[in-house]
């Protein structure tokens, strides 16, 4: 469950005052599905980064699953986020000198995971991302689609309760972009809640629920059934 | 993160930029290498300026007439003290520690054999002084043990003087006249060699009451006196002093042992090494300029991965450890084929001029290892600093 209450997040560009989120308050239940839109700028990245406390609001407050995050020390917040939060990119950021596989054990090794157990898990992750044949390889043999995949198990490998996602379509041909959704959309379905940012309005219609934001604040906040899709579009 | 991921995931960033880490890492392996190279050098310097020392034995003590003190009217004392004597050295015999004693008048005079003169050392010794000084006869037989006041003419000589007197001919049992009286020849010493410029084989023995009526002296110029191995100098030197400050009625020598010698002449050449070592650290500092220049630069390439791993939930100190332990495994690679290059090098050189002498002390080598790594945890602060202070959203955002 994730809550925010009158986020504010002010950015200094020159010695002019730029407001990425004024007054931004919303609350995304436990297996949500959330597609946030806008055009560039109206500060959909921003209220990304800081669900993920990345960045820190200037002031309102964040609760995830009940924690005040807002209110945390760095450390701890470090602490949260490798729990709890699964980040996707738009260019996948997978670390060009390690393989598929170490790039997906990248974050139990990072908490101090013994090697066998670690085995086991990004084992099981390689073949449900149907990367299995490619552990050995390192990013730069990769197609995009098997990047962000890869980027998609390092996301998932400590079994987070949100996933956010930063355009993760938004560098990949049509038929990959598709394939991506898919999987995000089957861990969604597996009960984690997933907020994604795009410009795609193809992708983003794909979600129940659709943010659009403009200038830093919600615009339209509103659900979206598959049966009105169905009636809407014959 | 367990250690060896730690090590591997370093490594890793290392050898992606293989020769980059190469050159870097050989820049603090030269520093390393001229350090372990000069200190092996210094060392080796010690060893041999102690050896060359201690050839005498290492349980000497040498009283001096005279008392050296920082108070005291300078001359006014003078009259006042008494000489030392040859009846002092044999009193001093007599203690249980003491192995040998020996009177020392030492001055310089001619010495004639048939056509040939020669200006030398003469020393005024005793039969102890072979057995003190470990000075080797090479032929024939050292000064005889004759009552001390009462010696008769003979004398022994150094191996450049019987050279240079008597060339390839018979030495033994040849005249010879010293500053005018005669002696007779009864030995002749082994080769010694040069300590500190002084040719020790230019010198010529006499009994020490011969050489007092010789130089026209009342007194003794020196007492060696060799103690057993088994007590301690210090205490030693305490009896020594009681025994003679008894005879004298007061303190008006100097009582210098071997051992005390020798260790400030070992810090004197202690601190020598360092400072020798000191100048090849001046390379180790380029060597850690150029870690500070290289993870600098890592750290702006890197920005990309270290807001991926802020995103996976790793805190600003370990992104600090991560790129300072970096830096650290970079400079101890170099620190360790410095090791190399410096033992090698001090081989090479004890191979190519024997006569300079080389010691590689593995103390030195262990602490040259360490501050190579403190060097690369030195230069790898500042870039660490910086990667652990960067934002996570604009880190993200570079790539």
């Amino acid at each position: 469950m994730i809550h925010l209450q009158h986020i504010e997040r002010i950015f200094l560009v020159g010695d002019e005052e730029v407001h990425a989120l004024s007054d931004v308050s919303m609350t995304a239940a436990d297996g949500e599905y959330i597609a946030t839109m806008g055009p560039s700028g109206s500060g959909k990245s921003s209220l990304l980064n800081i669900m993920g406390f990345l960045d820190r609001p200037d002031s309102g407050s964040y609760e995830l699953d009940g924690i005040k995050v807002s209110e945390l020390e760095e450390q701890q917040q470090a602490e949260i986020r490798r729990h709890k939060i699964g980040f996707v990119f738009q260019f996948f950021h997978l670390v060009p000198r390690l393989t598929a596989f170490d790039n997906i054990a990248l974050p139990l090794m990072l908490s101090g995971m013994k090697q066998e157990e670690r085995q086991v898990r990004v084992n099981a992750a390689l073949a449900a991302f149907g990367l299995a044949n490619r552990a050995g390889h390192r990013p730069d043999q990769l197609s995009g689609g098997q990047r962000q995949r890869v980027a998609i198990a390092r996301a998932t490998i400590m079994q987070p309760s949100v996933i956010l996602a930063d355009e993760p379509t938004g560098n990949l041909d049509r038929s990959s972009g598709i394939e991506v959704a898919e999987i995000l959309e089957e861990l969604n379905h597996q009960g984690i809640t997933l907020i994604m940012v795009t410009h795609d309005p193809d992708l983003g219609r794909r979600a129940r629920r659709q943010i659009l934001m403009v200038d830093g604040r919600i615009e339209h906040d509103k659900l979206w059934y598959p049966e009105e899709t169905a009636h809407a579009d014959p | 993160m367990q250690v060896n991921d730690f090590l591997r995931y370093t490594i890793y960033g290392l050898r992606a930029q293989r020769l980059r880490s190469f050159l870097t890492a050989l820049g603090i392996g030269v520093g390393i290498g001229a350090v372990v190279l000069l200190t092996s050098l210094g060392e080796g310097l010690h060893h041999f300026v102690l050896a060359e020392f201690s050839q005498f034995g290492t349980n000497l003590i040498a009283i001096n007439p005279g008392k050296v003190t920082t108070h005291g009217i300078s001359g006014a004392l003078v009259s006042n003290v008494r000489p030392l004597t040859i009846e002092d050295t044999e009193n001093l015999k007599k203690l249980p520690q003491i192995l040998d004693a020996v009177s020392v008048v030492q001055g310089n005079a001619a010495i004639e054999a048939g056509s040939h003169q020669r200006r030398t050392t003469i020393y005024g010794v005793d039969a102890s002084a072979s057995r003190v000084w470990r000075f080797a006869v090479a032929a024939g037989r050292f000064l005889p043990d004759d009552p001390p006041r009462a010696a008769r003419s003979f004398t022994v000589l150094g191996s450049k003087v019987r050279q240079e007197l008597f060339g390839s001919t018979q030495a033994l049992g040849m005249r010879v006249r010293i500053g005018g009286e005669l002696f007779r020849v009864i030995g002749t010493m082994e080769s010694k060699g040069q300590l500190l410029g002084f040719d020790l084989d230019d010198a010529v023995y006499i009994p020490a009451s011969k050489a007092l009526a010789l130089f026209n002296r009342e007194s003794l110029m020196e007492i060696d006196l060799l103690h057993s191995t088994n007590s301690s100098s210090t205490v030693v030197a305490e009896q020594v002093r009681k025994v003679l400050a008894g005879r004298h009625g007061s303190e008006d020598f100097t009582i210098t042992t071997q051992e005390k010698m020798l260790d400030v002449l070992g810090g004197v050449l202690g601190t020598l090494t360092i400072a020798v070592g000191a100048l090849g650290g001046i390379s180790l500092l380029v060597g850690g300029v150029g870690i500070l220049t290289i993870m600098s630069i890592a750290v702006n390439e890197r920005t990309g991965e270290i807001g991926l791993l802020r995103a996976l939930g790793v805190g600003r100190n370990q992104i600090l450890a991560l790129f300072l332990g970096e830096a650290i495994v970079l400079a101890a690679i170099g620190g360790l084929a410095g090791l190399g290059l410096g033992i090698g090098g001090s081989w090479l050189v004890s191979l190519l001029v024997p006569a300079l002498p080389s010691h590689t002390s593995w103390g030195y080598v262990v602490s040259a290892e360490l501050l190579a790594a403190l060097v690369g945890l030195l230069a790898g602060v500042l870039p660490a600093r910086r990667a652990a202070r960067m934002h996570p959203v604009e880190a993200l955002r570079a790539e």
